[in-house]
């Protein structure tokens, strides 16, 4: 008899109303894989940038005697097949390759080393504020031949699952500052050549064609070239933040622009015109918003390509320099043929590279479906 | 060329000469290469309390008058004089150029000139809430604060009949009818007196829009309004309508009283746009007057009367020289060189 | 009913939407007759239905959409040219919505016109490359196999002579009035008038010479005088080529001028059907007496307040119960209207109505 059938139709209709972004919001919790996306960013945020000091067993320079030894696997069940609550790993011997003169290391199972957690080694300041030396796992290091490196070391010594972490901090970082300095020159710029038009509008534009002609890897070679070799690492970070955000900016602020374009005539900035609105209210409360779920898709989308221009400028070693890790660094050590020969554990870095750019490209597709909550009605 | 009202005549706002003349820019250094003649030399008056209807096909220039008047887009020339007393020190009406008053005048001035829009999903921001959107004109003035706006709100919600509960909501919430009075209150929360509707009902349904077009009579009996009614649909302008203005081609070619326009019209124009109306009767035999070719192009009118090409009673000097606009009866002006010898027909 | 000049019958058409909040019954129970050479004329406001009756007829219902229940024949005369004729009867609703026989009936037999040509129209092509398109198509489809348009477009070219297509482009551009056909014919759509526009796609629809033209809303983004231009084009071309025209509008002034028989639709459903003249002068719905007072009439009276419809047309998916239109009807029999459905019933030779006021209950 009823003419439409709402599923559920005994519930009562909700009246509660609902704004862009909560509408958003609720368009963007059913899409699964843009969910499972931003739950990997945000758990690799925080593993990575706040976390990485109490997961990291070893600091990032602790070097031992084990020069790229293959990783120890966590083990539950040893030789003799016993089972053991807690696990352990083996401990570590050296070979020499009787044909390449190579020192190679192999798990020696007579060794067991059992893993211990929140464990007090190396002191260090979590989130860069409280003291203190807790770590979530290690072995006991009063026996000096100790160690535990799941992911293995590299030709130094060093661990490399702590040094992942601590690279995927400046990694992750660097993309999200350097989104942030070019959404702001973007953003700022884009609005002020979409609304004031004119002379201001060709500047602008002039510019970003000039920056979008030049092909970006000789673009970034110069300018990462063009930073002066004294400079600490830490300037340096900045400065390739910087360069990156300076490169990128453009097409953000073109696309921005032309968003205002077309906003600018709408009838709803009209009617605020018309009521005698400012220039910065009608830029502020009505343009910007209206850009806002664009931009923020865009930014998202672009990230990958931020992180992945860090990674390659570094891998050419134009990027970070050591002592400074990031994934870039990392890499650009992993990089010869005889690593992947010997030391095949060094290409870890990949994996966790690929699965924070898939992350946030399903964040961003996610993000782009949402955004637009209105459609499809 | 002047229509000069008569003295005792009310006048709120009286426009002379006004034009609106677009570059078109071209190449890289985006030279002016010609000009859009979308309001040509527009002259026309609103009296106080009274609704003039603008009609005229897309493209005229209509929605361009409409803006231009209330600065929107800047004038090529010509003055719009507004009566009001907000400018002088002790309140005594004057008229005021709205085409030359400068920004602070302006804002002053846009308390008493409001806008409708034609389309109700545009009109409204879809981040504001239905209270902000109402709201921002007051908050714009500095009217009111906080429980004071929301009782404004409220009052205005409930005159253009919409529910109080309403203003927590959001514009996609709501059906085009109702985000129409939606933008109604918010041009009305001023207190205006002149309010612009362009093509306020044109989107709407047609059971809407005979419920919209009897709300803005109320509110104008109600509150006093001064209704510009910019709109394509003679059938809607004449029932909105004291007086009627049609244009072609940037210019008011005829501008009469409404009743008297539709009986009476002098400019051929007119007249084969009234004839041309489906009429809703399906034994009606209409002898229908059907105009050949195209609306001229604004950016390259044809000499003379820009409505000739198409003009079943042109003649030779209609292509030469362009027909003054006068005053051939009161209160009714045409702009055609053959108006005192033809006889035309009405509805 | 003979069905010699029946060309298409709908009866008990439903279409539904399954979209997220619940199901819209966007055609619901619809019936109706379409007669060789006369112009039927569908009217309601918008989400009645109208056009997505359109739609179905041509079996092109968007999706999510779904013809749920009815059947839409099309009597498909065959023959002629001294063979006798024989009048297949297709089911519409039956047919692939992808296959050879309704792409064939599709722009070839039943040829529609929408409310904005240039949505419709593709800007890379010239004006004349769709008449010729749609030419050849018709043409070329009995040896047509199954593969990319585009490709069989071009082959199809070669085979009918291109000259002979274009030639036969420019003569309809004539015929529908656009000057310099012969120079038009290379024109983009941009290049082209609003009205011109319209002109195009009607070329274009007639160009197959179809039985039956379904014009959705065709001037609805017009001006008047492009309107009144567009308006009269159709009706000669009918009387022309003795086509049946489905002509969709909400306007009661271009519905009363076109149509001869008039159907009246509210939320999916039919409510009144009657000659042109008898629904504009005795109409018997409350919702169709309603909506005829509610507009404004050139030359009557002014400055007289217009008989509005209260309320507002009803969310789809809570849709009242009863008759659907009682909570804005003025006649509203309680205990009855909101009760119970009321049925189409024929209350004159040529008149129907869904309305309990015409029922005995």
């Amino acid at each position: 008899m009823a003419q439409a059938t709402t599923k559920g139709a005994s519930e009562t209709k909700k009246q509660v109303s609902q704004s862009y972004w909560s509408l958003v919001w609720w368009k963007f919790k059913k899409n699964k894989t843009a969910v499972v996306g931003g739950i990997i960013l945000i758990v690799f945020y925080l593993c990575f940038v706040g976390l990485a000091e109490f997961l990291a067993p070893y600091s990032l320079e602790r070097r031992s005697n084990y020069t790229e030894a293959p990783p120890q696997i966590i083990r539950f069940i040893d030789a003799q097949g016993k089972f053991h609550l807690r696990p352990f790993v083996y401990g570590l011997e050296k070979h020499i390759d009787q044909e390449t003169r190579k020192r190679t290391f192999k798990e020696d199972p007579s060794r067991v080393y059992p893993i211990y957690f929140f464990v007090r080694r190396e002191p260090y300041k979590l989130f860069g504020l409280f003291p203190t030396d807790i770590h979530l796992f290690g072995v006991d290091e009063s026996d000096p031949a100790a160690s535990i490196f799941i992911m293995g070391t590299d030709s130094n010594g060093r661990d490399y699952f702590s040094r992942i972490l601590y690279g995927g901090r400046l990694s992750l970082m660097i993309g999200l500052l350097g989104q942030f300095l070019t959404l702001l020159l973007g953003c700022v710029l884009g609005v002020i050549s979409g609304y004031y038009g004119g002379a201001t509008d060709m500047f602008v534009q002039r510019t970003t064609e000039f920056l979008n002609a030049f092909p970006d890897i000789p673009l970034f070679m110069a300018l990462a070239a063009a930073i002066p070799k004294h400079w600490s690492p830490v300037t340096v970070y900045f400065m390739l933040t910087i360069i990156l955000a300076f490169v990128r900016w453009g097409g953000l602020a073109r696309q921005v622009r032309g968003l205002i374009l077309s906003l600018r005539e709408r009838e709803y900035v009209l009617a605020a015109r018309s009521a005698g609105a400012s220039d910065a209210r009608l830029m502020f409360r009505h343009l910007l918003p209206g850009t806002m779920s664009h931009v923020i898709v865009i930014a998202t989308l672009s990230i990958p390509g931020m992180i992945l221009s860090e990674t390659a400028l570094s891998w050419l070693g134009l990027g970070l320099r050591p002592p400074l890790t990031s994934w870039g660094v990392l890499l650009q050590e992993a990089g010869t043929v005889y690593a992947i020969r010997y030391a095949p554990w060094l290409l870890w870095t990949i994996p966790f590279l690929l699965i924070t750019i898939l992350a946030y490209n399903m964040l961003g597709d996610g993000l782009r479906d949402a955004m637009d909550p209105y459609g499809g009605r | 060329m002047v229509a000069e009202p008569s003295p005792q005549d009310n006048i709120l706002l009286d426009v002379r000469g006004l034009k609106k003349y677009f570059p078109i820019q071209r190449g890289l250094l985006r030279r002016t290469v010609g000009y859009v003649k979308a309001v040509d030399d527009v002259t026309f008056f609103v009296r106080e309390g009274e609704t003039l209807g603008l009609v005229g096909e897309s493209g005229c220039g209509k929605t361009t008058a409409g803006r231009t008047i209330i600065r929107l887009y800047e004038p090529t020339a010509g003055s719009a004089l507004f009566k009001t007393r907000l400018l002088s020190p002790d309140g005594s009406p004057q008229m005021v150029d709205l085409l030359k008053a400068d920004k602070q005048q302006l804002k002053l001035l846009r308390q008493e000139i409001a806008m409708i829009f034609q389309d109700p999903i545009n009109s409204l921001n879809p981040r504001m809430s239905v209270s902000d959107i109402i709201a921002e004109p007051l908050v714009i003035h500095g009217r009111g604060k906080g429980p004071e706006v929301e009782e404004i709100i409220v009052n205005l919600l409930e005159r253009v009949g919409l529910r109080p509960e309403h203003m927590r909501r959001y514009p996609h919430e709501f059906s085009g009818g109702q985000r129409q009075r939606i933008g109604i209150a918010r041009a009305l929360a001023l207190n205006p007196r002149l309010v612009i509707c362009d093509e306020p009902v044109s989107a709407l349904d047609v059971s809407i829009q005979a419920q919209t077009l009897n709300l803005l009579q109320d509110l104008q009996a109600d509150f006093n309004l001064s209704y510009i009614f910019v709109a394509h649909d003679l059938s809607v302008v004449q029932h909105v309508s004291d007086r009627v203005a049609v244009m072609y081609v940037g210019k008011i070619v005829e501008m009469a009283d409404a009743e008297e326009l539709y009986i009476n019209p002098l400019h051929p124009y007119t007249e084969a746009l009234m004839s041309a109306v489906p009429k809703p009767d399906p034994l009606y035999k209409s002898e229908r007057i059907v105009m050949q070719g195209d609306v001229a192009d604004p950016s390259n009118p044809p000499p003379g009367c820009y409505f000739h090409p198409r003009c079943r009673y042109a003649v030779d000097i209609c292509s030469k020289q362009t027909p003054e606009f006068r005053e051939l009866r009161p209160d009714h002006f045409v702009a055609c060189h053959r108006a005192e010898e033809l006889q035309l027909r009405g509805v | 009913m003979s069905s010699g000049d029946t060309l298409v019958e709908v009866k008990d058409l439903k279409v539904e939407f399954d979209v997220r909040e619940g199901i819209i019954k966007a055609v619901d129970g619809l019936s109706l007759t379409v007669k060789r050479g006369r112009t039927l004329g569908v009217i309601g406001e918008s989400g009645c239905g109208k056009s997505m009756t359109a739609r179905a007829i041509l079996n092109m219902v968007p999706k999510p959409g779904k013809i749920t229940g009815g059947e839409i024949l099309y009597y498909r005369q065959v023959g002629g040219n001294g063979k006798p004729l024989i009048t297949d009867v297709i089911n519409i609703t039956k047919l692939d919505p992808d296959g050879e026989l309704i792409r064939q009936i599709r722009g070839g037999e039943i040829g529609m016109i929408f409310q904005e040509p240039m949505s419709s129209l593709t800007p890379v092509y010239t004006a004349g490359t769709h008449i010729n398109e749609a030419v050849t198509l018709h043409r070329l489809i009995p040896i047509r196999k199954v593969g990319d348009q585009l490709v069989e477009t071009i082959q199809a070219h070669r085979k009918v002579s291109k000259q002979e297509a274009r030639e036969i482009a420019i003569e309809m551009l004539r015929k529908v009035g656009i000057p310099k056909p012969e120079q038009r014919v290379d024109a983009y759509p941009h290049q082209l008038s609003g009205g011109q526009r319209q002109r195009v796609m009607i070329a274009v629809a007639l160009s197959c010479e179809p039985k039956m033209l379904i014009a959705d809303e065709p001037t609805t983004a017009l001006d008047v005088s492009i309107e009144a231009q567009i308006l009269d084009l159709m009706r000669e071309l009918q009387e022309t080529v003795d086509m049946a025209i489905m002509f969709i509008t909400h306007n009661l002034g271009v519905i009363a001028e076109m149509a001869e028989e008039i159907v009246v639709m509210y939320m999916g459903k039919q409510v009144e059907q009657a000659s042109a003249v008898e629904l504009f002068y005795e109409p018997q719905h409350p919702y169709t007496r309603a909506l005829l007072q509610s507009i404004p009439h050139v030359g009557k009276k002014s400055r007289q307040r217009l008989a509005s419809i209260a309320g507002m047309v009803p969310d789809p998916f809570h849709l009242p119960p009863g008759c659907v239109f009682h909570p804005r009807c003025s006649s509203f029999m309680p205990g009855k209207c909101d009760v119970i459905v009321p049925g189409w019933k024929q209350i004159g030779p040529n008149h129907w109505v869904r309305c309990l006021l015409y029922e005995e209950v």
